[in-house]
């Protein structure tokens, strides 16, 4: 695909062939929010499904539910997808929206470290009822 | 970070968001960040589901409890709505990625609709569970998989 910027600029020609941008990490950010929302569709009709479906389930119940092998990968598939979704777009809102630099950073890095945690309970949870 | 310099002429400002009539676009734009915020504090209550189903049954009948009392229906109510808020206008958020949906009266269109999809499936998701009257076919089939093993 050709871009309007592509033939002139003021780009030297290393910098268009990075094509990192002023941020230098290009169009990472953008494309895995993109990819992690194409994966959060299936996913999510399957978790609501499977909410529904589970309604008032005892323990018993539930844990054989997950112990299935296709509901354990689907269910490890939803956590990482959504919490990696939810970071990144959480990283949006904070840079947009807090304008401290310091306490901007402190959020930044408190939500990442936050639900990696959150995502590695949720995982080895699954994994220990699974297993 | 400029405050300092910047701040103490008198300079012209670009006009202030809140100076805006609300459109529907945009009031739809700024819905997709307060719904996708609030998945991601909602999420804290599926990692307390499985995290208490992994601990113990003890554990795991308090969630239960709260998600089924008034407080947590609630939450759970807001969440699924926001939830297919935020699942239909991301798939609006896809198609503009892919070059559609521009013009301005294709947006409204499509806000339309996603406003409609977030009722109708908001509407279909709670009708479904309850008018199951208890027939339960996935926990079921999951119990008796389970008896038989």
């Amino acid at each position: 695909m050709k871009l309007k910027w592509d033939s002139e600029g003021i780009k030297s020609p290393l910098a268009r062939a990075r094509g990192l941008g002023s941020a230098h990490e290009g169009a990472d950010h953008w494309m895995k929010q993109r990819i992690t929302a194409i994966a959060n569709i299936p996913l999510v009709i399957w978790f609501v499904f499977s909410v529904v479906s589970l309604r008032g389930a005892s323990h018993a119940e539930f844990t054989q539910w997950l112990a299935q092998p296709v509901n354990a990968v689907l269910a490890i598939l939803f956590i990482v997808s959504t919490f990696s979704h939810a970071v990144l777009g959480a990283r949006v809102v904070v840079e947009d929206y807090i304008h401290n630099e310091w306490f901007k950073v402190f959020k930044l890095i408190g939500i990442k470290l936050f639900f990696v945690a959150l995502g590695v309970a949720c995982v080895f949870s699954i994994l220990k009822i699974a297993l | 970070m400029s405050q300092g310099a910047s701040s103490q002429k008198e300079r012209p400002l670009s006009p202030h968001l809140l100076v805006y009539k609300p459109q529907m676009t945009s009031m739809l734009s700024i819905l997709h960040r307060a719904t996708g915020t609030a998945l991601a504090v909602g999420m804290l209550m599926v990692a307390w589901w499985l995290v208490a189903a992994a601990t113990s049954e003890e554990a795991y009948n308090v969630a239960r409890e709260f998600a089924a009392g008034p407080i947590g229906l609630v939450l759970i109510f807001g969440w699924s709505v926001a939830l297919f808020y935020h699942l239909s206008n991301g798939i609006r958020h896809l198609f503009w990625d892919l070059g559609y949906l521009f013009k301005i009266e294709n947006a409204y269109k499509a806000g339309y609709f996603v406003l409609f999809m977030t009722v109708l499936l908001t509407g279909v998701t709670w009708f479904a569970a309850y008018n199951q009257a208890g027939e339960n076919t996935l926990v079921t089939n999951a119990v008796e998989e389970g008896e038989a093993e």
